[in-house]
């Protein structure tokens, strides 16, 4: 029964906090300078996310086989491979590293 | 573009970011039935949670912590949306409550990818991605349930590679000027230090103000600002 509820207080949580900019805001712009701003927050994020799945609990248990498979994902993707056979050569090489 | 050809267009640029989300939603089907979730409610909270990185923190979290731990766990985790949602709103159409319906469809592949430059984003290409992704989400949570294969079988695949790899893979994509590539190095130092000291909730906050690091002058007039916030588009 806990976790019903925590899973229907996380999820009006998380609506809420999806809903919170718009509701607010209405159709009210952002000043242009705000909005500079906000045209780099994609970038940002994504760099912060990347980080988060890597580091696990706080950097304690960096896996060098997940960032190897990580990195060359990038690789491929750098020498024009299409995004999801980018993704496919990152999982097979964190994969064949296992296995060494 | 209409707002019907960039929904399907949506729908096809959703297939990649699908994919790893399916993979992660055995992950999460399994991870949950593990933990006493049982059969049902892991699909269900695919369905209306739909949000992976809140759903594992509360499915590994619950079993051994109190709920009012678990829960902050998991909403922290979920607080760049408040970041997000400011951030598409000037993209968004019709009146405050219309708005927020639309809000609902941010997740991170889709806001990424919805972007054009310049702070404005395709909301109907976010949504198309979104519906393809939550459509993997909880198609691969119920197999997860049903197959329950072991953490370490899908490590062992690389499964663990999916998420962070597309995730470098967009980044690579967002990449179109110097601001946005001190940005991705702001955001990523700033999360990093953090991940040391906070939950991954407050380091992903952080690393949204890695775009105010990247706005900031560089020595040039503002004039030359707006430029090269023109050039991003």
């Amino acid at each position: 029964m806990r976790a019903w509820i925590a899973v229907l207080v996380v999820t009006a949580a998380s609506a809420l906090m999806k809903a919170s900019g718009p509701l607010v805001l209405g159709s009210r712009e952002l000043p242009s300078g705000v909005r500079r701003v906000i045209g780099l927050v994609a970038p940002a994020l994504l760099a912060g996310l990347i980080v988060v799945e890597l580091s696990a609990d706080g950097w304690d248990e960096l896996d060098w086989t997940q960032v190897a498979g990580v990195g060359a994902a990038g690789a491929a993707r750098v020498l024009r491979a299409p995004m999801l056979l980018a993704v496919v050569v990152g999982a097979a090489v964190a994969a064949c590293v296992r296995l060494v | 573009m209409t707002g019907g050809s960039t929904f399907t267009q949506g729908l096809r640029l959703g297939i990649g970011p699908g994919a790893a989300t399916f993979v992660l939603g055995i992950s999460f089907g399994a991870a949950a039935v593990t933990a006493g979730w049982g059969l049902l409610l892991p699909v269900v909270s695919s369905m209306i949670t739909f949000s992976g990185s809140a759903q594992f923190t509360l499915a590994t979290t619950l079993p051994t912590g109190s709920v009012v731990a678990a829960i902050a766990g998991a909403v922290l985790i979920n607080v760049r949306y408040l970041v997000m949602g400011i951030a598409i709103n000037d993209s968004l159409r019709g009146g405050r409550l219309r708005r927020a319906v639309q809000a609902q469809a941010l997740v991170d592949a889709s806001f990424v990818t919805a972007h054009e430059g310049g702070g404005r984003f395709n909301v109907g290409r976010m949504v198309g991605m979104t519906v393809v992704q939550w459509t993997c989400w909880v198609v691969g949570t119920a197999l997860g349930v049903w197959l329950r294969p072991e953490p370490a079988v899908l490590a062992q695949w690389g499964a663990d590679v999916v998420f962070p790899a597309f995730f470098l893979l967009l980044a690579l994509d967002e990449i179109r000027s110097a601001r946005a590539a001190v940005a991705v190095v702001s955001g990523a130092a700033l999360s990093g230090l953090l991940m040391l000291v906070v939950d991954p909730g407050f380091a992903l906050l952080a690393a949204t103000a890695g775009a105010l690091v990247a706005a900031m002058p560089l020595g040039r007039s503002d004039a030359d600002g707006r430029a090269v916030a023109g050039a991003e588009r």
